[in-house]
């Protein structure tokens, strides 16, 4: 059964992605570790689309495009930091905890 | 299913899950960025063993071809340093709830283990495989077609406005 091996490859690299982004506190690589869980979804609607029809591929490629959107939001983002901090350390943005 | 399609399944998913494994263990940010490529690459091959090649296709283009080197592109722009003076680790609390997270999510994995899926035999695709995702994207989904081409112009205002030497006052 195809299918739920490749939901279960899905639930394993999402499960990775979720770990990357709660342990590591390089900001870019946090994002990448948030690429990764898309790309998991993706995998399930992509299994689900041989289930349910062709809407899943649909989904992916707006999911897709969400992802661009995000990037380049999140890389802008990136850069404004490290042009205040000099890093990209995740501890540094806590200004609204004082 | 022939063996051989099985093969190759299981090939990629051994893949995706070793470069996913590499790449979050990676310090540099340069290589978990082309060990995630290599995880993008993977996940396109499964596509097209789940019978959606245009979705490999625009895998490799965007993902791949795009997305990841925007990331690498800002790496280059950003001059980190070496990789081993890069904050690397969140403290320890951080750690252990990270792992209480993982188990969560592999019983999670083990629940879904035990549903039994419906078995359902879809029509064999066609040859013409962009034809379906088209002819759906551009009718049932067209709002929210039009609606990404808003919010992506958005992004890139926004970008710009954002990635600017100085701020406009």
């Amino acid at each position: 059964m195809m299918i739920g091996d490749a939901l279960i490859v899905s639930a394993i690299l999402f499960a990775i992605g979720v770990v990357g982004v709660l342990t590591r506190r390089n900001a870019i690589i946090l994002f990448m570790c948030v690429e990764l869980m898309l790309n998991a979804v993706n995998l399930s609607f992509v299994a689900f689309a041989k289930l349910h029809g062709v809407g899943g591929h649909v989904f992916v490629i707006i999911v897709m495009t969400i992802a661009a959107a995000e990037a380049a939001v999140g890389l802008a983002i990136v850069i404004s930091v490290f042009r205040h901090f000099g890093a990209l350390d995740l501890q540094n943005l806590k200004l609204l905890r004082r | 299913m022939t063996p051989f399609y099985k093969f190759q399944f299981y090939l990629f998913a051994l893949m995706a899950i070793g470069a996913a494994l590499l790449f979050v263990t990676r310090k540099s940010p340069v290589s978990a960025a082309l060990w995630l490529v290599n995880v993008m690459f993977a996940l396109s091959g499964l596509y097209v063993m789940l019978d959606a090649p245009f979705v490999a296709a625009v895998q490799v283009l965007v993902y791949a071809g795009a997305i990841m080197v925007v990331f690498v592109f800002v790496v280059m722009l950003l001059n980190l340093g070496r990789p081993d003076q890069l904050p690397d680790l969140r403290e320890v609390g951080a750690r252990i709830g990270a792992g209480l997270v993982g188990i969560a999510l592999f019983a999670n994995l083990l629940a879904v283990r035990r549903e039994v899926l419906p078995v359902v035999e879809l029509a064999p695709p066609s040859d013409n495989v962009v034809l379906p995702v088209a002819e759906s994207l551009f009718t049932d989904y067209l709002l929210a077609f039009e609606l990404t081409s808003v919010l992506l112009l958005v992004a890139i205002v926004g970008a710009v406005l954002l990635a600017r030497k100085k701020a406009v006052t």
